[in-house]
């Protein structure tokens, strides 16, 4: 008796709305992860990290934890096939500990520490990209992930205009070298006026949008929220193409599906 | 009206005036902005390398975008490469605005764009008076002294006021287009990143504000949703909203639509589609509202009762603006027996009459008898 055929997989809707091909590099430079308290995105940190260290690529990742130290990402990624620790030791992973890090205030030394702690973290970035390629550099996709802004916001005690900075500095990497840059942010954190300008900032800046929000409908068993990926022709530019889905949490993965396809 | 912008950037300025300014202005709800300062800079870029342009050179303050997308930018607008090494210059404020990569070790075994002999990297965005100075040099550098004018492009205002003052900013922009050298210059802002304050005071600095707006307005609900309908409408196009001010202190606003293609923008009449929609609104009725055209002429033929009748003698109407006397004495004025023998050829194709059909029986006569005088207040 021939056994039954395995059922057609899902496709990965979120990889198709970004155009992820297998391998190789992302048609896009600067993505921005949006979340809110209801739904963490760090989802698809996790699903951009298990990605691009996957085999089929020779990618590797600068991972800036701001938020998590690295048992927890470890953790998280192990169950999903990935293991964090044999990456690191292979230096496809370089993962920045960053779970203390505040730079000298105003008070202290004067503004300028701000910016000189932004600046050796850029250095630091630029250290390890030089790691990479120094040695059996095949080419390969480099991808930046910062977990989270608000974090760095906080080190920079509030000064978004030297976060907006750091973030210029790494965006022009990704113009100079062959690398993308993903941030999770939180949407919901902001509220006064400086604040929603770096929102717009943010908006300007990135030429993908990955929105994670609750059902509109309230909380579902089943559906864990929704998300919107907005692609746009160019950073800033005009919004090429809109995807929206629904996506389910699971110990080893996300499922994403089209709203009513699973009922 | 886009066409106008161009050709008075082309144009420059007088002598002793100051150059034409140009704001660019867009928002998130409508962010055609940098593609339509694209559009003016590639243009002035062909105008500059065919001498067509009063300007004799561009200087382009890069923000925002790699000094290598513009290159590649003129060259896919068909600006030759070799006539943009030598008419362009490009003052690089994007890979190092803060001169951070100045004060730590540079990268080793990693190979560096290429770095091109009209592009010049500036390090210190904060410092406007070595900024100022910057774009001067680097334009006389290459027109020379003298009478020459030049163009200064800056792509992104936004990013200059993140690191200094609005009035700091101004003033740069304003001893620019003051200074007896430049031909003309131009600018984008976010207007949506700053208050309102900000757009109003580069305003003050500039001779034209374009303004690139959506087609269809944002609301809060079309936000939260992200609408589809509300991305259909904007997706591809915008209002081009032009605010022009002439030297004698009159200020024009003109609008014209704009088009996102593969190309870039383009820039059209305001289309009849609102006039449609409009249209498209009347009522459905049995009868016609609208008049054909035998029925206007007709119209036009009927001499109103109160109209002057000529009674066969010449027709002389003051107009208010000299007298009949003057009229007369005046050999180059229209003779007044023109004017009758045109109104009398015009009675002459025929007369028009009112006819009044009653619409039924029921209908009383005219009569001074008040209709409402049965109403019980």
């Amino acid at each position: 008796m021939n056994p039954s055929p395995s059922p057609p997989r899902d496709p990965d809707l979120l990889e198709e709305a970004l155009g992820l091909g297998r391998g190789g590099s992302p048609p896009w430079r600067l993505a921005f992860v949006e979340d809110c308290v209801e739904t963490s995105g760090a989802f698809v940190l996790h699903h951009f990290l298990k990605r691009a260290l996957s085999t089929e690529g020779d990618g590797t990742v600068i991972f800036l934890g701001l938020a998590q130290p690295f048992s927890h990402y470890d953790r998280v990624l192990r169950k999903m096939g990935c293991n964090l620790s044999v990456q690191r030791n292979k230096n496809k992973l370089h993962f920045i500990d960053l779970l203390n890090l505040e730079f000298l205030g105003a008070d202290e030394k004067g503004e300028n520490d701000i910016e000189i702690g932004f600046m050796d973290l850029y250095n630091r970035i630029l250290r390890y990209i030089e790691a990479i390629r120094s040695k059996d550099y095949n080419g390969g996709w480099t991808t930046i992930i910062i977990d989270d802004l608000s974090h760095l916001e906080i080190a920079a005690h509030g000064s978004v205009k030297h976060v907006l900075d750091f973030l210029q500095y790494c965006g022009s990497l990704t113009s100079e070298m062959d690398c993308s840059l993903v941030i999770l942010n939180h949407e919901d954190i902001h509220s006064s006026d400086e604040a929603l300008q770096m929102l717009s900032h943010l908006d300007y800046i990135s030429d993908v949008l990955i929105k994670a929000e609750t059902l509109s409908t309230g909380i579902a068993a089943d559906v864990h929220g929704q998300m919107t990926v907005i692609i746009k022709d160019a950073p800033g530019g005009l919004i090429k193409k809109l995807h929206s889905f629904q996506f389910k949490v699971k110990e080893n993965g996300v499922e994403f599906f089209y709203p009513g396809s699973r009922f | 009206m886009a066409e106008s912008i161009s050709r008075s950037l082309r144009d420059g300025c007088l002598e002793g005036e100051h150059a034409p300014a140009l704001t660019i202005e867009d928002s998130l709800a409508s962010p055609f902005g940098s593609h339509v300062f694209d559009h003016f800079l590639a243009n002035l870029a062909s105008q500059i390398a065919d001498g067509t342009s009063q300007a004799r050179g561009l200087v382009l303050v890069a923000l925002n975008r790699s000094p290598s997308f513009y290159i590649d930018l003129l060259r896919r607008k068909g600006v030759d490469a070799s006539l943009v090494d030598k008419w362009v210059r490009i003052l690089d404020c994007y890979s190092d605005p803060l001169g951070w990569k100045n004060r730590i070790p540079p990268l080793t075994n990693v190979q560096k764009p290429s770095t091109r002999e009209h592009v010049s990297f500036f390090r210190d965005v904060r410092d406007i008076n070595k900024l100022l100075s910057s774009v001067l040099d680097l334009g006389k550098g290459f027109v020379g002294q003298g009478k020459t004018r030049f163009a200064v492009a800056v792509d992104l205002v936004s990013n200059l006021l993140r690191h200094t003052s609005l009035p700091s900013v101004a003033g740069l922009l304003n001893n620019l287009r003051s200074n007896d050298q430049i031909s003309c210059i131009f600018w984008l802002i976010h207007s949506d990143l700053h208050e309102p304050r900000v757009s109003a005071a580069l305003a003050y600095v500039s001779t034209v504000v374009a303004s690139v707006q959506p087609i269809m307005q944002l609301t809060d609900e079309h936000r939260s949703r992200r609408d589809f309908l509300w991305l259909q409408k904007n997706s591809c196009k915008a209002k081009f909203c032009v605010r022009l001010k002439r030297r004698n202190g009159r200020v024009k606003l003109l609008a014209e639509e704009l088009h996102m293609d593969q190309v870039g923008v383009k820039f059209a009449a305001v289309t009849s589609e609102n006039s449609f929609v409009n249209k498209s609104l009347l009522p459905k009725v049995q009868f016609n509202l609208q008049l054909s055209d035998q029925e206007r002429v007709d119209r036009a033929k009927v001499v109103l009762p109160y109209e002057h009748q000529g009674n066969g003698e010449a027709i002389e109407i003051y107009d208010g603006r000299r007298s009949l006397s003057d009229d007369q004495k005046d050999p180059h004025s229209v003779q007044p027996s023109t004017f009758s023998a045109t109104t009398d050829a015009q009675a002459n194709s025929g007369n028009g009459e009112i006819h009044y059909i009653r619409d039924s029986d029921d209908e009383q006569p005219d009569s001074d008898e008040d209709p409402d005088d049965d109403l019980d207040i």
